[in-house]
């Protein structure tokens, strides 16, 4: 065999355990998708969105819980978004590359892998414990914006480095000041990478379980929260709670609720690519 | 480091004394005097001198790597920027430090223009690419921006070309039209002095000759810069020709007379296409 039969040869088979691979990400993602939907559809109905949970599966609804997970996002992303952002344009724009900020970078970045419940012990004992929040919604909040503000970091610094420089320089070369330059040049340029991390940021947050159960999110929550301060519970801790109960129904009540889960995690990654897009078709060059 | 430069080697003394350029009563807009500049431990500029005629085109030439561009940028402090960057000496305009630590660099930059190797306009439309300038420094009167984008775009050649549709997205226009727009917009904000950094470098010849039409027309009002690496061109353009080399000016003049009659060698060597 002569060299370019053993190249064509390679080709074929890195092509081939790229398709294996692919493949099985998305036929494991298929089953599972497929086996919730086939356990937990039968249990969708409006009355399962809007009644409160009871100790009988077949009365049970998710009402408090998505509730409390709407609410939970919402004060995330009030935290998360300009704490996460404004770091991240701090780091890239004005920081000083030397050794303290590249410290300071691989930091970030471990922080990211640092396990949620650590998270959830460090916002039981600031948050709820020293600053008396309680176990309310804005104890949850806050534990989770910690948790998801170094990926908004990262990936708010790596949209920033995206913008050529040429942009800056023309900028700067006109007389603009730093932030006149960051504001009508740099952003813009960069928000949908901005928008598409801020997102899969607050994707990962509406999933956690572990730190919110820690911070107090409750599983029998008799009534939706009506101010920062009330206590919660979301649709993770719901779906584990159920799933931990011995009776079928409730595992089927479980299945339903992941699909209402995934529903809304689907739905803003939706966004996500559709700004993407939407801005990246104006920002060519 | 600079007093150990000077013992050892006697010959950058004579360019410390400043070329003469036979200016017939010219002013001059821009004056280097002693300029070192140096990269952490890189030195990239040793010991420059040399003033800048007023309403005149000065061209810095020489191969890659030798400084010409970090020179042109000190003029608008664009090396500001870069970390590690350290210059002794100092550079006026008008007679006034523009590195002294009252200068705003702002302001400073609505005086000294640029023009980059690459065009490089903002996504968006014709009519807001050179109202920028005019938009930052907060004035509100679109009247009167709408005169300045008009009259730039005019004194740009570009009016016509474009048939007055300010609207058009910048990017869908050529390279050499993008290029004239970004002279524009440099020209938009009033500013007495141009630097060009190797404008055509990235044009076809045709466009770049419209470009070299253009600095011609513009050098009535303005004073020009340019950094080029295309011989002829500083040739057709320039009045003023420096030559850098690693760092040093070895030759500054009038073009004719560096194109033609070179004092140095190495100039002669360079603009033959010996090396560089």
């Amino acid at each position: 065999m002569n060299r370019a039969k053993i190249n064509r040869l390679k080709d074929k088979a890195f092509k081939y355990f790229g398709i294996f691979a692919s493949v099985i990400g998305i036929v494991i993602l298929a089953i599972f998708i497929g086996f919730v939907i086939y356990m937990g559809i039968q249990r969708l109905s409006w009355d399962f969105m809007v009644e409160l949970p009871s100790r009988f599966a077949e009365n049970s609804g998710i009402y408090t819980a998505w509730m409390g997970t709407v609410w939970i996002m919402v004060f995330t992303t009030l935290i998360s978004f300009p704490l996460g952002v404004g770091a991240g344009i701090y780091l890239e724009e004005y920081g000083k590359k030397n050794r303290w900020s590249s410290f300071l970078e691989i930091n970030i970045s471990n922080l990211a892998s640092v396990p949620s419940i650590i998270y959830g012990l460090l916002g039981l004992g600031v948050f709820v414990r020293m600053m008396q929040m309680g176990n309310s919604i804005l104890a949850g909040a806050l534990t989770l914006s910690l948790l998801i503000l170094p990926i908004i970091i990262v990936s708010t610094r790596e949209a920033i480095k995206a913008v050529p420089s040429s942009i800056r320089d023309a900028s700067n070369a006109l007389g603009a000041s730093k932030w006149q330059t960051i504001w009508h040049q740099v952003l813009p340029a960069s928000f949908g990478g901005i928008l598409t991390g801020v997102i899969l940021a607050l994707s990962r947050a509406i999933g956690e379980t572990a730190p919110l159960i820690v911070v107090g999110a409750l599983v029998y929550v008799p009534f939706a929260p009506q101010s920062p301060l009330d206590e919660f519970t979301v649709l993770p801790v719901q779906i584990y709670n159920w799933v931990s109960r011995p009776q079928e129904e409730f595992v089927i009540n479980a299945a339903a609720a992941i699909i209402v889960l995934l529903g809304i995690t689907f739905i803003m990654n939706g966004i996500a690519v559709y700004f993407r897009n939407k801005w990246q078709n104006k920002m060519q060059w | 480091m600079d007093s150990q430069t000077k013992s050892n080697q006697p010959k950058t003394s004579q360019v410390k004394t400043k070329p003469k350029l036979n200016s017939k009563n010219q002013s001059f807009k821009l004056q280097a005097n002693n300029v070192d500049v140096f990269y952490d431990d890189f030195q990239a500029i040793e010991n420059i001198s040399l003033d800048i005629v007023e309403q005149s085109i000065t061209a810095f030439i020489g191969p890659s790597g030798c400084g010409k561009s970090t020179f042109l940028r000190l003029f608008n402090r664009m090396n500001d920027y870069i970390d590690g960057f350290l210059m002794n000496g100092s550079i006026l305009l008008d007679g006034n430090d523009i590195y002294d630590s009252s200068i705003n660099v702002e302001e400073l930059r609505k005086t000294v223009g640029m023009v980059f190797q690459k065009p490089n306009p903002f996504p968006k439309s014709v009519y807001e690419n050179v109202a920028y300038g005019l938009r930052i420094q907060g004035i509100k009167d679109e009247e009167y921006i709408e005169n300045r984008v008009v009259e730039s775009l005019k004194q740009a050649t570009l009016y016509n070309e474009i048939e007055g549709n300010l609207e058009k997205q910048a990017l869908a226009l050529s390279g050499g039209q993008q290029q004239r727009l970004c002279i524009a917009r440099a020209l938009a904000v009033k500013p007495s002095i141009l630097l060009m950094d190797e404008p055509t470098s990235a044009l076809d010849p045709i466009s770049s000759g419209k470009i070299e039409d253009l600095i011609h027309e513009l050098k009535k009002e303005f004073t020009i810069v340019i950094v080029t690496h295309n011989m002829q061109q500083a040739a057709r353009v320039s009045d003023n020709t420096a030559f850098l080399y690693m760092g040093k000016l070895i030759e500054y003049g009038d073009t004719q007379k560096i194109f033609t009659n070179p004092e140095k060698d190495r100039t002669q060597n360079y603009i033959t296409g010996r090396f560089g």
